[in-house]
């Protein structure tokens, strides 16, 4: 089915999230929207599925303009969409969550279950998903689910399949593995539409890319255009990849972990025995499928999690079981993995976010009071030298882009004087241009001397901060490697294997 | 390992209630009247007989209406604020006086109240803290002798730490046991309230001198008392100054103090606030008990302004009165005492309304009127026709400013 959008502008406020956007996907078609976060892709999206009302502009299926009222009317037009976070029942089987709403009943409306284990036998073998329909959803792994939202999809006769970032979760050989299906389903006539911030991705999978930026289309490019011109593009001006750096300058042993476990909230070891030492001027990355033990790990080291085996050493310090507060004083900075819920009250003003951990004392606090006159100063300081684009200390965090909000956080946890640092997703969801600013802080840091943490689901990014690799799998360390190791080894211990 | 307790729906509910602004406040209030106003056309005789011919002489039911309306709200100023029909000066000025008797405890414990919401805690228990510390306070105030001025102060001490024990029982068992404070509350009030009759009713207890079988205590000791403010015409009592000072104890403790603003940031994000080092159950602890503190406040206004012997109803309404207020004020102070005043003309005004035939209800009615537009934004701004709350337009306005000004691309 060709889908065609004409002139799509949605407005909230004075904020126009897409400026007139014109967009033509072909039968058969692996069309690329490339852009940073909040460029407008996923509003564009959501005024296709029907979830916005476009304030101008048409919907084109087959030349025929459509008016979708709510998902339902995309999906029934032959829409598909798989989103970033899966619509999924953990404790559903694939057949009962891929009729979900849409069940084939049979006499007196029983529900007819048969016919739903044929549909999605059918599409599974058709494709090569390889999934069996009477598995529990929450037993399959992350990549089998997504294949799930997938079928889903088709199973509603989707004509066009819209995915949204559909990499974020996955290993780099179920990319490699959703990108097969992808030009299957699309050699079978399917269009796609792929969102996607990856460069690698759209040049691997699209036939034709649209770049979007601040709402409007830059232009269109082509899969074999360089990375860089797809990144300029993108961003808007030059930028560099690759991230600058001195060799490492290593001091005395900074963070020592020895056999640490953490007992999670099904009783499961999700972190299991884990050691590892890293040492002053030196960045450790910690790579790995999301939700493989790394942010466990994290909240263990700065106290949030509770280990129930092993030591945690900072420099001579023993920081086992200390509580949060305790960690912080020790000189301890962390970044979470997600701001809006760990790392920032959105509902506070900048000023009061860069105090978050500092109420206790001076500079920030005098007494039981809080210390408005250095607050106020050691804010304009902070947002000076972190770059917080703002009108001013007093915003309100949640006005402020994605971006701009880690910044923040980033400001905090290095604006004071730290023995070790520790970042978990340092600039996930964040534009590309704080992504290049938050890494030279990173890297700044390792060059003071300090030990850093960084855990990341990146790749890229682990590549290129890290002077050492560890690879986590189900909670244990499988093997702590050299930075120059190949993306293809590194993604074979993500999945377990060993070196 | 103590429970830890995660937001739920309850706080999200009360962020969104309580981050109301003044002017949907305002809004409200003016929404409260409107349907009190209605109340009163439609229950009156005169309307509802010139109904009968409207079409006739539809002036005749406007009329009415307009009568029921003025004369309504006429005796309502007149019981709340000015007298304008009394003879004598303090016969005239003391409606005023005696909304602000009514509105101390009101303001109290609707700082209580207020400062759980911000928390992200609900404190239903304003009663049960009234109760238990004006128990604290009786003892005091009717079993121990001491000296004028003394004794006045210790019996309010007294009643504000107990208050604020039974506060903190809350916040303790929460804390620890992971209890919702909901029911912890609601079920805290059934003690106190038993508890405080039991003690009333033994007469070696608290039970007044030469009492019969009704629970009742003496009335405070002279020494004890709450003094008057405007001599012995006036009713009004020190218990309204402390109020005030309750008020002033509250912004700062809110909005200067670095422990209020480790109280609102667990109010606003909980696991940013453990994130950032902040001992969440310790904080249930002491909010709880600050929140009692202030109601306990409430407590001395009722046992300690008294002149006559207790009731184990002495609370009255204060308690849920004290959620009305905490929300129309947004739990703000400054917002609490303008609510607090509010309601305390209703309770002023409300028998001045019944001396001219109007059922007093008609403040309650208004009053649960404009809380519950309070707690019904999105009702108030399709009345209003208000825009929807949306992601704030600063950000693009300014980027957007600077973008003319060819600072940024």
């Amino acid at each position: 089915m060709k889908l065609e959008l004409r002139g799509i502008t949605k407005r909230f406020g004075s904020l126009v999230a897409n400026d007139h956007i014109d967009l033509v996907v072909e039968p058969g078609e692996i069309h690329s929207l490339l852009g940073e976060n909040g460029a407008g892709k996923s509003t564009l999206m959501n005024v296709l599925y029907g979830l916005y009302i476009a304030d101008e502009g048409d919907i084109l299926l087959d030349n025929v303009v459509q008016k979708f009222k709510g998902p339902g009317d995309a999906m029934a037009a032959g829409i598909g969409m798989v989103h970033q976070h899966f619509m999924l029942i953990p404790v559903f089987t694939v057949a009962e969550n891929v009729v979900l709403g849409n069940e084939p009943t049979g006499a007196l409306g029983i529900l007819d279950l048969d016919s739903a284990r044929k549909r999605v036998k059918e599409i599974s073998d058709r494709f090569g998903f390889d999934i069996d329909p009477d598995a529990m959803v929450e037993d399959l792994p992350v990549g089998a689910q997504q294949r799930v939202e997938i079928i889903k999809a088709l199973a509603r006769d989707a004509k066009v399949l819209v995915l949204d970032e559909p990499t974020a979760v996955l290993t780099p050989q179920e990319t490699d593995e959703l990108m097969g299906i992808m030009k299957g389903l699309a050699k079978a006539g399917t269009s796609i539409v792929f969102i996607t911030h990856k460069l690698r991705e759209v040049q691997a999978v699209a036939d034709r890319i649209t770049v979007i930026r601040l709402g409007a289309v830059v232009g269109d490019a082509k899969p074999t255009d360089s990375a860089e011109k797809l990144a300029t593009m993108m961003v808007g001006r030059a930028v560099d990849l690759g991230v600058k750096k001195k060799p490492p300058v290593l001091g005395s042993t900074g963070l020592s972990v020895k056999g640490l476990t953490v007992v999670g909230d099904r009783n499961t070891k999700v972190v299991d025995d884990v050691s590892f030492e890293v040492r002053g001027g030196e960045v450790l990355a910690i790579a790995g499928v999301q939700g493989n033990g790394q942010s466990e790990l994290a909240e263990a080291l700065v106290g949030l999690m509770h280990a129930t085996a092993g030591t945690i050493m900072l420099g001579d310090l023993d920081i086992t079981g200390s509580s949060v507060r305790e960690v912080i004083d020790a000189g301890v900075g962390y970044i979470p993995e997600d701001r809006q819920k760990d790392g920032l009250v959105a509902d506070f003003t900048i000023a009061e976010n860069l105090m978050l951990n500092k109420s206790f004392g001076p500079p920030w606090a005098k007494g039981v009071q809080i210390d408005f006159a250095n607050r106020d100063r050691l804010a304009d300081v902070l947002i000076d030298q972190f770059d917080v684009r703002t009108p001013g200390r007093e915003t309100l965090a949640k006005q402020l882009s994605g971006g701009n909000q880690q910044k923040v956080v980033v400001a905090r946890e290095l604006g004071r004087d730290l023995n070790l640092f520790i970042a978990s997703q340092p600039t996930r969801g964040v534009d590309v241009g704080s992504i290049e600013f938050i890494h030279e802080r990173i890297i700044a840091t390792r060059d003071a001397g300090k030990p850093v943490v960084i855990i990341s689901t990146e790749l890229d990014e682990v590549t290129g901060l890290a002077d050492r690799i560890a690879v986590m799998y189900r909670g244990r360390i499988v093997g702590i490697v050299d930075a120059t190791t190949s993306r293809e080894t590194l993604g074979r211990m993500m999945a377990g294997a060993t070196v | 390992m103590s429970a830890e307790t995660q937001p739920t729906t309850w706080s999200t509910a009360a962020k969104e209630i309580v981050s109301g602004g003044a002017f949907r406040a305002f809004l409200s209030v003016i929404l409260g009247f409107i349907v009190g106003a209605l109340f009163m056309v439609f229950s009156n005789e005169a309307f509802l007989n010139a109904l009968t011919y409207l079409t006739a002489r539809p002036t005749d039911a406007l009329g009415a209406g307009w009568t029921a309306i003025s004369d309504g709200y006429l005796a309502l100023f007149r019981g709340s604020i000015y007298n304008y029909q009394a003879d004598n000066v303090v016969a005239a000025t003391r409606p005023i006086t005696e909304t602000l008797r009514f509105a101390g405890p009101l303001i109290a414990a609707g700082l209580g109240v207020a400062l759980g919401f911000r928390v992200g805690l609900f404190n239903i228990g304003a009663s049960g803290q009234i109760l238990f510390g004006a128990l604290a306070a009786t003892w005091v105030s009717t079993r121990i002798s001491l000296p004028w001025g003394v004794h006045l102060v210790v019996a309010a001490i007294v009643a504000i730490a107990a208050a604020a024990a039974f506060g903190a029982l809350v916040g303790f068992l929460k804390a620890r046991t992971g209890a919702h404070e909901v029911i912890v509350t609601i079920m805290l009030n059934y003690v106190a309230a038993g508890l405080i009759t039991f003690f009333f009713r033994q007469d070696y207890l608290l039970r007044e001198a030469d009492g019969g079988g009704t629970p009742k205590s003496d009335a405070p000791a002279e020494t004890a008392q709450l003094p008057t403010l405007f001599g012995d015409s006036f009713t009004l009592h020190a218990g309204f100054l402390l109020a005030l000072v309750g008020v002033v104890i509250y912004w700062w403790l809110m909005e200067r103090s670095t422990i209020g603003y480790r109280f609102r940031m667990v109010g606003h994000n909980i696991d940013a606030a453990r994130t950032a080092g902040v001992n969440v159950n310790r904080t249930f602890v002491y909010a709880m008990a600050a929140s009692g503190a202030f109601v306990g406040i409430a407590a001395v206004n009722q046992a300690l302004g008294a002149r006559a012997g207790l009731t184990p109803d002495l609370d009255g309404t204060i308690g849920f009165d004290a959620i009305t207020v905490a929300l129309l004020g947004s739990s703000t102070g400054p917002g609490v005492l303008l609510a607090g005043l509010l309601f305390g003309a209703f309770k002023a005004g409300a028998p001045a309304m019944q001396v001219i035939g109007l059922s007093p209800e008609v403040t309650g009615v208004v009053q649960g009127f404009i809380v519950l537009f309070i707690a019904a934004p999105p009702l108030v701004r399709a009345i209003f026709r208000l825009p929807p709350p949306q992601k704030s337009t600063v950000i693009a306005d300014w980027w957007a400013g600077l973008r003319k000004k060819g600072v940024a691309k």
